[in-house]
């Protein structure tokens, strides 16, 4: 099949993905089958032999769905090619628009799979003082020439055990963005055990987008999410996540995610997804763990059969018209989308995004927070390692092993850096069962929301 | 068409020429933080 085309079944539909266009085409089973043997360049003449390689199906028919499949290549929605290599530089020297702020290296749960090594980074309990959580707002606000709008995370560990200095950050940013021209967007990702009424309506007034962590069913989140004293989490912060979600409702705020983590212990995940629809929250992501392959909970590919099925089963519910929830992993944007530019390296990772410890340091993400090696430097130094910085910045789907001949490209922007450096050791080898499992919730997402624009221009 | 239903405008050529002006969120800051997903962001210079 030609490499400038996806083509894949989902549930009843074929989908056609135009894979350096964009364009997304829902054909029947003709034209499905008839891509196998047609590619770029399309002749003005139907090829003789296709109708002896199309041998079931109707002489006149194949003729039709040929010349349907010109029509869209002469339009250049079919085998269009990739052009973006030239843009892959684009983003050296980029500003630094984006911060994920570890406010803490503490945290109040021992979660099994954390990767911050049950909060501390490998690095030693610590709160953020308000001094460095201020200066890294002048950090960003002085890296980020030329870009308006300004995001950081509260992030630990568990940002709320760092509540002052959470408060007196955003006080600060809020008292110096205007005069820089900025705009601040507060995000805020929390496992809620010690949120509280006060906390909630600060959160819901400051912050626009919040992450409440929460893996599931209560055994299913029990299992790996527990205190200290190893007990569960589920019964502390589920009312506080409820009370957390209808106020912000309240407050006119449409963005939070309750977010979890599936692991071999939950292959069954996607009733994870459906209990905490059932508990009434409707912006939903849970994905995959990431751990050291050995652990017991750890996924590996003889459980992609079961994922992949996993998938599909939420896909049906969806397709079928559930508008309970939406599941952050399916979102995609096939209009509106981000533009190819971004598309060609992901998350920024280490250039236009990094993350700030406790003490200062700078690492390109708060994946990599506490690998000596990936150290950029200190706020307080102001200066960031360029060498890192331009590593970063070219690194993107050409650079990466394999990408510039995946389908997915363009979706998933070459995966986690730091996915990659963890399992492979390499961060320019992406790793296959994150692929695997990234293309195949592409392909549904796609699919929901072809069939969704598919509805809405019939209904025109 | 009778065999083939394009549901988008397969715009993504447009957008490069146009692209990279840095206004849209950082995918990892949304709701991941352990794995990319970038085509689910919105362009906001559209806005």
């Amino acid at each position: 099949m030609d490499k400038r085309i996806h083509k894949y079944k989902q549930g009843e539909h074929y989908i056609v993905l135009d894979v350096n266009s964009g364009g997304v085409h829902i054909v029947d089973k003709i034209v499905y089958d008839m891509l196998d043997y047609v590619s770029a360049p399309m002749a003005e003449e139907m090829p003789a032999d296709l109708c002896e390689k199309m041998s079931g199906y109707d002489k006149a028919e194949v003729q039709e769905c040929y010349a349907e499949l010109l029509e869209l290549y002469r339009a250049k929605m079919l085998f269009t090619e990739d052009e973006y290599r030239k843009y892959a530089d684009m983003t050296l020297n980029a500003p630094i628009k984006a911060m994920c702020l570890h406010v803490s290296h503490d945290c109040n749960l021992r979660c099994e799979y954390c990767f911050a090594e049950t909060g501390d980074f490998g690095t030693g309990r610590k709160i953020m003082p308000v001094e460095v959580g201020k200066k890294a707002i002048d950090f960003l606000i002085e890296k980020s020439v030329g870009r308006e709008n300004l995001e950081l995370d509260f992030f630990g560990g568990e940002p709320l055990m760092a509540w002052e200095t959470v408060v007196e950050t955003v006080k600060y940013a809020r008292s110096v963005e205007k005069q820089h021209g900025k705009n601040f967007r507060f995000t805020i990702t929390t496992n809620g055990m010690l949120l509280d009424d006060e906390k909630i309506d600060y959160i819901n007034r400051e912050m626009s987008n919040c992450v409440l962590s929460l893996d599931g069913r209560r055994e299913v989140n029990d299992r790996i999410r527990y205190t200290p004293n190893h007990k569960g989490c589920y019964d502390i912060i589920m009312p506080k996540y409820k009370k957390l979600v209808a106020g912000r409702k309240n407050e006119g705020r449409t963005d939070y995610y309750v977010r979890g983590t599936f692991t071999k212990y939950n292959l069954d995940f996607a009733n994870d997804v459906l209990h905490i629809a059932e508990e009434g929250f409707d912006q939903l992501s849970v994905e995959p763990v990431v751990t050291d392959p050995k652990l017991p909970y750890a996924l590996t590919e003889a459980d992609l059969p079961a994922i992949f099925a996993e998938y599909d089963r939420l896909f049906d519910i969806m397709a079928k018209g559930d508008k309970r929830f939406n599941f952050f992993h399916f979102m995609i944007d096939l209009q509106q989308g981000p533009c190819a530019i971004k598309r060609l390296r992901g998350c920024g990772c280490g250039n236009e995004y990094v993350a700030v410890t406790p003490d200062g340091d700078i690492y390109p993400c708060h994946q990599f927070v506490g690998m000596e090696d990936w150290k950029m430097g200190n706020i307080f130094e102001g200066t960031v390692n360029k060498e890192i910085k331009d590593y970063f910045a070219k690194t993107h789907i050409y650079s990466k092993q394999g990408c510039a001949d995946c389908w997915a490209r363009f979706y998933c922007s070459g995966g986690c850096n730091a996915n990659s450096f963890q399992y492979e050791g390499d961060v320019q080898k992406p790793n296959r069962l994150a692929c695997e499992m990234q293309k195949k919730r592409i392909e549904c997402g796609i699919a929901l929301n072809a069939l969704k624009l598919q509805r809405k221009n019939e209904e025109k | 068409m009778k065999h083939i239903t394009t549901v988008n405008k397969a715009n993504l050529k447009e957008t490069a020429a146009k692209g990279g002006c840095g206004k849209c969120q950082t995918s990892c800051q949304s709701a991941c933080k352990t794995s990319c997903t970038v085509a689910n962001q919105k362009c906001e210079a559209n806005k």
